[in-house]
């Protein structure tokens, strides 16, 4: 169990002094996630606001959907979510080896500095009309390079840091997010092997086509789900819940299950996203067969996180930070067994390319991305700033009940509209002819989206309040707790042990 | 051996750690990958796919560039509403040589793997430059900034790259690729020598205006022959086979 004994670092011998960790990137990343969250929910609420005002496109080349789609899904999943990575990444790194980073302050910085270009050129990149044309794989390919030599400094820093530790095992967190680093790395070359027109040209074609294309794209694509927004946040999961919790993990045995069983299948359910293609048969009867198989592991991941709060649940009253935790871990439950379900075949038929999808995406990036990023950030700002709370618990409630209504409209809006048109596009009527026109779905979807909007908005609204929570936290030292009195008294919250 | 294995050895050794994951996480991978490469029959053989012409592929790039792909896919699926929506299920050799591959994952819009020739040229130019005047209830954006010349001053780079990547483009299709692209797209010039190179390619004004060749010319071209390469009336089930 010694592996586990990172929630107290040093409980079981005399106290060493703490290295002198690089802490300053990682502030950097956590204003950054905050910045990128702001943006890519902005964005996501402007093209979803034009799928339901179409005028909203402006008109102009670098504004209309096509373009601002891969600037939203590049904000969300690699701005807002890398940075939040890759910054909470050093941070138990260094924590819970006891070393300080490996190549220090510079180290940090050019980490720090590197990905905000990355994201920066692969969002103007788009805008101005470069694009590889694959989803969530858009930037070109000296961008593409330029990650590439970025990753692998990272998996340097990330790595040595971990051969220079104090501490004798490596803690579960570090396995996954060894496993996020190297995974991403296999994936983003496997998938970006193209050959530019010319050297000096910024356009170039991919190497594999047609079918072969498509299931390295969504080898990729799913495994970006898979061990960017999967693996890289559980490991998250396993340092921050257990902080918040003050409790061990659940189980050390059900970690190694689930480590091991979650990174070996999730690689196989790439071709899930090509039934019923002219990808054959055999290739997707794997992917749907390991894409059913992978709802155990995950689930077995979420009981070890869920379960971490045993004997600690009165914290749910009195923390809300936890409370943002606790609950990305049930939406993980509840879209990894949306997941196995919509990758059966016969589902499929129904829910592909329609909005069933998009809400399954969104329950999950919403829901467990975001909220867990939020609980770690909440639980880090006063940390790296040396402060004993958040400014305003009272806005932390507020940031919570706001996102969580937020997404519930979003996702029940999409199963609406997505089972919706998926039976409108296979309804016939009484004389054996098809019943609707397609655009007769696509004015069937005007009401959802509207409340898609107003579900983006107010999570978009309550990451707002967490911006100004957190501005006032850094600047405002240690403010009286006002709103101390609003919470639940702990007294009762006693005799939950 | 076996008995003496604990966990801990491999929480001890980051090298031990990585190379396991590594070899974990490449397994599935490469059991899905590989056999697309080497099986043969993973690409039906049908008659009648070829490159796209020059007009045809700068038209395929601009509906990359504007992410056409986010809303449309290109993979009309074996159900019977489908087949009546938009024709015969979707061939695997029909985008053999599409680099990237368009097969989409939503259908905001309807699929367009077989919406060549569905509608005029003249429809298509009107329809993207302001769906919602033809199409009311349409939320596509308009497209009239695609009435503009279209770029062909790397058009042989472009031919030259796909052919290094085996598409089979011969000597003579990359000599005459500004010629070719030309004459697609100005029913003023001769026609044989293209139409030679590239069978079934239509010769067109298609954006209405023969005298510039524009962005819109070239997504028209390529939207126009979607589909159509396959005579399904020729195909029997055995070529159809895939494995």
């Amino acid at each position: 169990m010694a592996t586990l004994s990172a929630t107290q670092p040093g409980a079981m011998s005399a106290p060493r002094p703490m290295p002198d960790y690089v802490d300053g990137p990682i502030r950097a990343f956590a204003i950054a996630t905050i910045f990128w969250g702001l943006v890519g929910f902005l964005v996501g609420v402007v093209i979803a606001s034009q799928l339901a005002w179409p005028l909203l496109n402006l008109d102009l080349e670098w504004t209309h959907f096509g373009r601002l789609r891969p600037v939203h899904t590049s904000a969300v999943i690699f701005a807002f979510g890398g940075s939040a990575l890759i910054g909470t990444s050093l941070y138990i790194v260094q924590r819970t080896c006891r070393a300080r980073l490996f190549g220090g302050e510079e180290m940090g910085w050019f980490i720090f500095w590197g990905y905000q270009f990355f994201i920066v050129s692969a969002a103007l990149s788009y805008v101005l009309g470069y694009s590889q044309g694959k989803e969530y794989a858009e930037p070109e390919w000296f961008i593409d390079i330029f990650l590439t030599v970025l990753w692998v400094t990272y998996l340097v820093g990330f790595g040595g840091t971990i051969i220079k530790r104090e501490e004798p095992h490596i803690y579960v967190a570090n396995w996954f997010l060894l496993a996020f680093i190297i995974t991403v790395a296999m994936l983003h070359i496997g998938n970006n092997i193209s050959l530019p027109i010319h050297w000096g040209s910024g356009f170039s074609y991919s190497a594999p086509a047609g079918v072969q294309g498509a299931m390295i794209q969504w080898w990729y694509g799913h495994n970006a789900v898979g061990f960017f927004l999967t693996a890289g946040f559980l490991g998250m999961m396993y340092y921050f819940i257990p902080k918040q919790a003050n409790r061990p993990i659940y189980s050390y045995r059900l970690s190694i299950v689930h480590f091991w069983s979650i990174i070996f299948l999730y690689i196989w359910a790439g071709p899930h996203h090509l039934h019923y293609t002219a990808l054959p048969d055999w290739a997707q009867t794997l992917g749907m067969v390991f894409s059913v198989m992978l709802w155990m592991p995950s689930w077995g991941g979420m009981i070890n996180g869920i379960m971490t709060l045993s004997g600690a649940w009165d914290k749910l009253r009195t923390d809300p930070g936890l409370r943002f935790s606790v609950t990305a871990v049930a939406f993980y439950g509840m879209s990894t067994f949306e997941g196995p379900v919509m990758s059966i075949r016969a589902v499929n038929s129904l829910s592909h390319y329609t909005d069933w999808t998009i809400g399954h995406v969104h329950s999950g990036a919403l829901g467990w991305n975001g909220l867990i990023t939020f609980g770690a950030l909440y639980w880090l700002v006063p940390a790296l700033w040396s402060r004993a709370r958040m400014y305003s618990t009272r806005l932390i409630e507020w940031h919570f009940w706001l996102a969580t209504l937020g997404i519930v409209l979003y996702i029940t809006a999409m199963w609406v509209s997505g089972i919706m048109q998926g039976l409108m596009w296979r309804a016939y009527d009484e004389l054996g002819f098809l019943q609707y026109s397609f655009v007769e779905t696509v004015a069937a979807m005007h009401p959802y989206y509207v409340i898609r909007v107003l579900g983006g908005a107010l999570y978009l609204t309550g990451a707002i309040l967490m911006a100004w929570n957190v501005y006032k936290t850094i600047t405002v030292a240690d403010a009286p707790e006002v709103e101390r009195d609003l919470a639940p008294a702990p007294a009762r919250a006693v005799a939950a042990e | 051996m076996l008995k003496k294995f604990s966990h801990g050895m491999i929480e001890r050794n980051i090298l031990l750690l990585g190379v396991l994951t590594l070899i974990t996480v490449s397994i599935g991978g490469l059991a899905q990958i590989v056999p697309l490469f080497t099986v043969e029959t993973t690409i039906e053989r049908v008659q009648g796919i070829r490159p796209y012409t020059p007009l045809e592929l700068m038209g395929r790039n601009i509906y990359v560039r504007e992410g056409c792909y986010a809303c449309h896919s290109q993979m009309v699926r074996p159900f019977r509403d489908e087949a009546e929506r938009y024709g015969h299920y979707s061939l695997a050799a029909e985008s053999m040589y599409d680099r990237p591959f368009q097969w989409g994952s939503k259908r905001t819009g309807p699929d367009l793997a077989r919406v060549g020739g569905r509608y005029s040229d003249d429809w298509q130019a009107a329809h993207l430059r302001d769906p919602r005047a033809l199409v009311p209830e349409s939320i596509m954006p308009p497209y009239a900034f695609l009435d503009r010349p279209l770029d062909t001053r790397n058009i042989q780079q472009h031919l030259r790259a796909q052919a290094a990547l085996g598409v089979p483009y011969t000597a003579e299709m990359i000599a005459n690729a500004r010629a070719d692209l030309e004459a697609q797209a100005r029913p003023d010039r001769d026609a044989t020598g293209f139409q030679s190179r590239y069978a079934r390619a239509r010769q067109a004004a298609f954006d209405g205006n023969p005298a510039v060749v524009t962005e819109m010319d070239a997504l028209v071209a390529y939207m126009q022959m979607l589909g159509t390469l396959v005579d399904f009336r020729d195909v029997t089930p055995e070529q159809l086979r895939q494995q």
